[in-house]
């Protein structure tokens, strides 16, 4: 079954009618869901999907012999090709499932920096990544006696492509950089890192958990090395992830963990590893969740994905409009491509208690520093308020927010 | 001089006029504000209350058995909430605000700025202010 075919049509108010979540009510208003960056929210199909296998399919996977087993194993690895079609690698066998972006990128961290950091090398991140693309990167450099160096940015919240170029030599071993940013909505450049970082050899990990809910992701046009990205960002559920990474150097890296399924056979005296995927896929994996993930990919992979991006960046448009029209309002992060995140300070309240009192009127938004705080050092603030949009969100809610907001100045400023 | 109880009564009372959610952080708000300011020599990172989002700073001390505090916080309706908790437990017997049991906030609709879902500083701070009582009540 080709099941990644776009084959409906993209009505935003239908799609409102698949995320039953989005019919209920907090703090007596209309939930007004507008933190989609952190996690989005779920469709009838992957909730229906998770209840039909847990009541009838579940068994634990690989090398069982009955029938449950097996069709869970179908299922499981039917659901890794879903994610091969959707991200188009090359081979399955790319596909690695993980815990999320955040155990993707620690994966890679893990296993690439053991086998080929020494010291002196060098890991370029940027100034803009989230702490999961931060601290897994310093904890293995500390280890090895290598160094974490940060590409620069400019005060948009662009990275400065010339001084990455400039940063590379030969102890460079990594690049690893944010694919959107969580909290700036910045889109990178990251056709033109990995082509920088190709001509020196050294190959890219891309963290893409803020990317893969609003565009087109096809890991062999961009030719990127590792791809991370979480199920729970992308209509699925929580738990799961996705790590795709070159076979080529995916074979050279030594395994994650130890345990069940990863490895081929095991004495006392010596243990030798399973191939890709399973050598990275130590234990009985988050099967549902796998499964589920899948049914997400099916679900957004219904709609053209222009229609999807349009619809976001008419959001996104619309919003930078709307609140710059707010008295003292500010929006950190003006890059000029940028996904549908919008943080914003108003005048010098606190994130904190804007956060508060959109949420008295049923608008849910983030606010503190978005596991970003080097980049708040960077604006010199303590936090932002983020209002972020998926597909299912229209005017409508962003007239919301910015009610919300002005009844907010009235009561703090 | 009013007991813990009787002041967490007052407030109840007080709160009981706002039917609007608005009404109701207005007000605090307006607490925060008149807040009187810590003083500077005590808004310092050891007087930082460990917490997510918004920063609170917390100055104890005993003054003839009673425990006396004052705090700050740069979110106002953070300050507003500590406005209320300064008021129901500063200069009380240590010992009774060690043992303090806080139903103020639960009656006038605030316990989940008390949650520790929140990560607002507000948890920690009132475990804080308990655990320097009973420091202080077990010295006194």
């Amino acid at each position: 079954m080709d099941n990644q075919q776009p084959s409906r049509l993209f009505d935003v108010e239908q799609i409102r009618k698949d995320f039953p979540v989005l019919g209920r009510e907090v703090n007596g208003h209309p939930l007004i869901y507008l933190d989609s960056g952190a996690s989005s929210q779920k469709p009838n199909q992957v909730i229906d999907r998770l209840n039909r296998y847990y009541r009838l399919e579940h068994a634990n996977i690989h090398r069982g012999v009955h029938h449950l087993s097996q069709q869970a194993t179908e299922a499981y690895e039917q659901a890794r090709e879903t994610v091969r079609s959707f991200i188009n690698a090359k081979n399955r066998h790319e596909v690695l499932f993980t815990k999320g972006t955040t155990d993707g990128i620690n994966l890679v961290a893990s296993s690439f920096g053991r086998e080929f950091l020494k010291p002196g090398d060098e890991v370029i991140i940027s100034t803009m990544e989230h702490h999961s693309n931060i601290v897994p990167w310093q904890i293995i450099c500390e280890q090895k006696g290598a160094k974490v160096r940060v590409i620069p940015i400019n005060q948009h919240g662009e990275l400065i492509i010339e001084e990455f170029e400039s940063m590379l030599n030969q102890h460079t071993r990594l690049v690893a950089v944010v694919h959107v940013s969580n909290t700036l909505g910045t889109i990178n450049p990251v056709q033109d890192i990995i082509r920088i970082a190709h001509s020196h050899d050294v190959p890219v990990l891309l963290d893409g958990a803020q990317a893969v809910p609003h565009m087109h992701i096809d890991v062999q046009a961009l030719d990127v090395d590792f791809y991370a990205f979480s199920g729970h960002k992308v209509f699925g559920p929580t738990g799961v992830g996705i790590l795709y990474g070159k076979d080529s150097i995916l074979n050279d890296m030594p395994p994650y963990q130890g345990g069940g399924d990863m490895i081929e056979r095991v004495t006392f005296e010596k243990t030798t590893y399973n191939v890709l995927p399973h050598k990275f896929e130590a234990g009985t994996p988050n099967i549902a969740d796998g499964i589920g993930l899948a049914s997400a990919i099916d679900y957004y992979s219904q709609f053209e994905e222009s229609e999807v991006a349009a619809h976001e960046q008419d959001l996104l448009n619309y919003a930078t409009e709307q609140l710059l029209g707010i008295d003292g309002l500010r929006i950190i992060g003006t890059a000029a491509n940028k996904a549908s995140v919008i943080s914003f300070l108003l005048a010098d309240s606190h994130p904190f208690d804007v956060g508060t009192i959109l949420d008295q009127l049923g608008i849910a938004v983030r606010t503190g520093h978005h596991c970003t705080q080097p980049l708040m050092d960077f604006y010199g603030i303590q936090g932002t308020a983020r209002a972020s949009f998926a597909m299912y969100n229209n005017r409508d809610d962003i007239d919301h927010l910015v009610a919300g907001i002005n009844k907010a100045a009235s009561l703090l400023l | 001089m009013a007991t813990i109880d009787q002041i967490q009564d007052d407030i109840i009372e007080e709160f009981g006029i706002f039917d609007q959610w608005m009404d109701k952080y207005e007000y605090i708000i307006d607490l925060g504000r008149k807040l009187p300011l810590i003083e500077e020599q005590y808004r310092h990172e050891g007087n930082l209350v460990p917490g997510c989002q918004s920063r609170v700073w917390l100055h104890a001390e005993l003054e003839q058995g009673r425990i006396r505090f004052t705090a700050d916080s740069d979110a106002i309706i953070t300050k507003g909430i500590i406005a209320l908790l300064i008021r129901v437990l500063s200069n009380q017997p240590v010992r009774q605000v060690s043992g303090a049991e806080l139903y103020f906030i639960d009656q006038i609709g605030l316990r989940e700025h008390l949650s520790s879902a929140r990560s607002n500083g507000l948890v920690n701070m009132v475990a804080k202010i308990k655990s320097t009582a009973n420091t202080l009540a077990v010295m006194h």
